[in-house]
C-alpha cells in the first residue's frame, strides 16, 4: 500500500529541506502559487474530503469557507501541534520526520485562504520535534520560502512557534486561542467560531498537523484521487497511532475506513504473548471503548460514529484478556479529572467526583450503590459544558459502564443486611 | 535578583515582536525564564506582571494553570513518569512504585541532595515507548525496573540498553 505522509518517516534525514526538496517536496507549493488561483485550492480541498485529523474529524475545505475574508482584519492560520489525547503520538512523527510537509501544507492553506501570518501551537514537552521543526522553518526561510515574496512570486507568509506549558485542554481549539494570547487556556463559548473571531479577535484557520500535511498531495495529485483513497466523506488516509498490548506498537498510515481488525492483527502484529484481545480504545481516550466482537468495524469518522464511538484522533489502544477495565476505568477517568480546566462545574466536579469514587473501588472500598452514582453523575456529564472536554470523558466513561459492567458488580461488595434496616 | 535586566528585557522585546499583542508573549517569556533559573519564583511573578503589564494575580494564574512552570526548582535529575493508559497497561504504576522506594520519596517530591525529582505526569505523546519517561528534556523507553536503576547511579548520562 502505498504511504503519503509516512513515507518521509523512513527515507533518511527526510527532516532536511535539502532531502526534502530531492523528494519533490515544495513542487506543490511552487507551483500553486505561480499557477494557481486560491479558489481553485479551496475548491480542491473541499472536493478531497480531507477531515480534520485532530480529533473533531470536521470537514477542513468547509471549515476554511466559514472564514470571512474581507473584514479589513488580518487572518491567521493557528497550527494545533499540541498533540495531547492519550494514545496518540502521529504529530510527533511529522514534526520530527517531516517538517517541511507541515510547513507546505501551510503555505498551501496561507495562499489559498489570504494568510500572511501563523503560528504553530507545539505542545511543550515536546523538545526534540520542537528543534527540528524549528531547524527546518529556519531553512524555509532561508530558502525564500517563507517570508516575503515567497518563490519570487508577491506572496508573503510569516511562521512563529509557540511553545505551550504543559495543559491538555491548550490541544481544543478555543483553549489554545486563549492559551496563545497569554493566559490560562478556558476554552471559549462557540459561536462566534474561530473561523470568525478567533487570534486576537481576527478570523482564524485552526488546522493540526496531520491534516495540514496531507494538502501537499492533494495539490499535487488531485482531490479525485485523494478522496477515492478513503470512503464515503473521509477522504484520504491517516495516520493511527497503535499503543498498548499489541506485538509492534508504532504509527501506522492506512486508507480511512479500514477494518480495526486489519489495524492491530495485520500491521500491529497482532497480542503480545499469544493474549486474546478484550478491547481497544479506537481514537484517542475521549473515544467510547469497543469489544473484542466489535473489531470489525471500519476505522473513519462515520462508521465509528454510527457504532456510538469516534474516529477521534486516531490514537488505537489494544488491551488484552488480563486487563481490569476498572483499573483501565480508573486511569482513564484520572486523566480527565487531572486535565479538566475548572471553568465548567458539571466537568469539574463530575471527572472528580467519578475519579475518586473509582479510586475508592480499585482499593477495594466500593459501596453498593456507587455504579448508580456514577451513572447519575455520567449523565450530566455530557452537553453541559463550554467545550467537548466533559463530552469525550462522558462518552468514554459510560462506554466502559456499558459494556463492562459485570466487571464493576463484581469488585463491589454486595449489600449485606444491615442493622439500620433490620 | 532582578531577572528583567537590560540584556533580558531587549530578549524578551524580542520574542513580544513576533505577536500583535505583548500579553501573548507572556508564556515564551516565562519559559525563558525558568530555562535560566530552574523555576519561576514569587518575585519573578511579580517583575513578569510588571513587564506585561498586567495584575500578578493574572501571573500565578499561569503558573498554577500550566504544568511545565515551576515555583521551585527541580532536582538535577527531574523524572517525570507517564501514568497515563497506555503507559498504565503496560507497568507504569509499578515503575513509579519502585522509583518512590529506591529515592525514598513520594511522586511530586525531591530528594533532600536535590540531586532527584521525581513526577507522575499524564500522557507526553509517546506511547509507541510504553511505559515511558521524560527524563530532563530526553524521551526514554520502553522502561523496566532495570533500566530505571541506571537512573539512579551517580553522573546520569543516559539510559543504554
Amino acid at each position: 500500500m502505498e504511504k503519503l505522509i509516512s513515507r518521509f518517516f523512513e527515507i533518511p534525514n527526510a527532516n532536511t529541506i535539502s532531502v526534502y526538496l530531492g523528494e519533490g517536496g515544495y513542487e506543490a507549493a511552487r507551483q500553486a502559487l505561480e499557477e494557481m488561483k486560491p479558489e481553485k485550492i479551496e475548491a480542491e480541498l473541499k472536493n478531497s474530503n480531507l477531515r480534520g485529523l485532530g480529533g473533531a474529524g470536521f470537514s477542513c475545505g468547509m471549515k476554511w469557507s466559514f472564514v470571512p475574508r474581507n473584514t479589513g482584519k488580518p487572518i491567521y492560520l493557528v497550527v494545533n501541534a499540541d498533540e495531547g489525547e492519550p494514545g496518540t503520538f502521529k504529530d510527533k512523527y511529522i514534526l520530527t520526520y517531516a517538517p517541511h510537509l507541515l510547513i507546505e501544507g501551510m503555505i498551501l492553506t496561507a495562499y489559498a485562504v489570504g494568510i500572511h501570518k501563523a503560528f504553530i501551537y507545539i505542545r511543550g514537552e515536546y523538545e526534540v520535534p520542537y528543534l527540528k521543526l524549528k531547524e527546518a522553518v529556519d531553512e524555509a526561510y532561508n530558502k525564500g520560502f517563507l517570508g516575503k515574496n515567497i518563490f519570487g512570486t508577491s506572496f508573503h507568509f510569516d511562521v512563529v512557534i509557540h511553545r505551550g506549558a504543559g495543559a491538555y485542554i491548550c490541544g481544543e481549539e478555543t483553549g489554545l486561542l486563549e492559551s496563545l494570547e497569554g493566559k490560562k487556556g478556558f476554552p471559549r463559548l462557540k459561536p462566534p467560531f474561530p473561523a470568525v473571531v478567533g487570534l486576537f479577535g481576527c478570523p482564524t484557520v485552526i488546522n493540526n498537523v496531520e491534516t495540514l500535511s496531507y494538502i501537499p498531495f492533494i495539490v499535487k495529485r488531485g482531490s479525485e484521487w485523494f478522496a477515492k483513497l478513503g470512503v464515503g466523506k473521509n477522504g484520504g488516509m491517516r495516520l493511527f497511532s497503535v499503543s498498548g498490548h499489541v506485538e509492534k506498537p508504532g504509527v501506522y498510515e492506512l486508507p480511512m475506513g479500514i477494518p480495526l481488525r486489519e489495524i492491530i492483527c495485520d500491521h500491529a502484529g497482532g497480542i503480545r504473548n499469544n493474549r486474546k484481545l478484550k478491547a481497544v480504545v479506537p481514537g484517542g481516550l475521549s473515544a467510547a471503548i469497543l469489544t473484542a466482537d466489535e473489531l470489525d468495524v471500519r476505522m473513519d469518522f462515520d462508521s465509528l460514529k454510527a457504532i456510538g464511538s469516534m474516529g477521534g484522533s486516531g490514537g488505537v489502544i489494544v488491551m488484552d484478556e488480563t486487563v481490569s477495565m476498572v483499573d483501565a476505568l480508573c486511569v482513564t477517568m484520572q486523566f480527565f479529572a487531572h486535565e479538566s480546566c475548572g471553568q465548567c462545574s458539571p466537568c469539574r466536579e463530575g471527572t472528580g467526583w467519578i475519579s475518586r469514587i473509582l479510586n475508592r473501588i480499585v482499593n477495594g472500598k466500593g459501596r453498593p450503590n456507587d455504579i448508580e452514582n456514577l451513572l447519575d453523575i455520567g449523565k450530566y456529564l455530557g452537553g453541559t459544558t463550554i467545550c467537548a472536554l466533559a463530552d469525550g470523558a462522558q462518552m468514554a466513561f459510560l462506554s466502559y459502564l456499558k459494556k463492562f459492567r459485570s466487571e464493576f458488580e463484581a469488585v463491589i461488595p454486595k449489600h449485606t443486611k444491615s442493622y439500620a434496616n433490620a | 535578583m532582578k531577572i528583567f535586566t537590560t540584556e533580558f528585557r531587549k530578549r524578551a522585546d524580542q520574542i513580544c515582536a513576533n505577536y500583535p499583542v505583548k500579553r501573548a508573549a507572556a508564556l515564551p517569556v516565562m519559559r525563558l525564564i525558568q530555562e535560566e533559573y530552574g523555576s519561576i519564583s514569587g518575585e519573578a511573578e511579580l517583575e513578569i506582571a510588571d513587564y506585561f503589564e498586567i495584575p500578578p494575580a493574572a501571573v500565578r494564574e499561569l503558573m498554577t494553570f500550566y504544568t511545565l512552570f515551576y515555583s521551585k526548582p527541580k532536582g538535577k535529575c527531574h523524572i517525570q513518569i507517564c501514568r497515563t493508559l497506555s503507559c498504565a497497561l503496560l507497568g507504569a504504576g509499578e515503575l513509579i512504585r519502585y522509583m518512590e522506594e529506591k529515592l525514598g520519596i513520594k511522586a511530586g517530591e525531591t530528594t533532600q541532595d536535590e540531586q532527584f525529582s521525581l513526577d507522575q505526569v499524564e500522557c507526553l505523546g509517546a506511547c509507541e515507548m510504553a511505559p515511558m519517561a521524560q527524563i530532563n528534556k530526553e524521551y526514554v523507553g520502553p522502561l523496566t525496573k532495570e533500566k530505571l536503576g541506571q537512573v539512579l547511579k551517580h553522573n546520569y548520562v543516559g539510559i543504554q540498553d
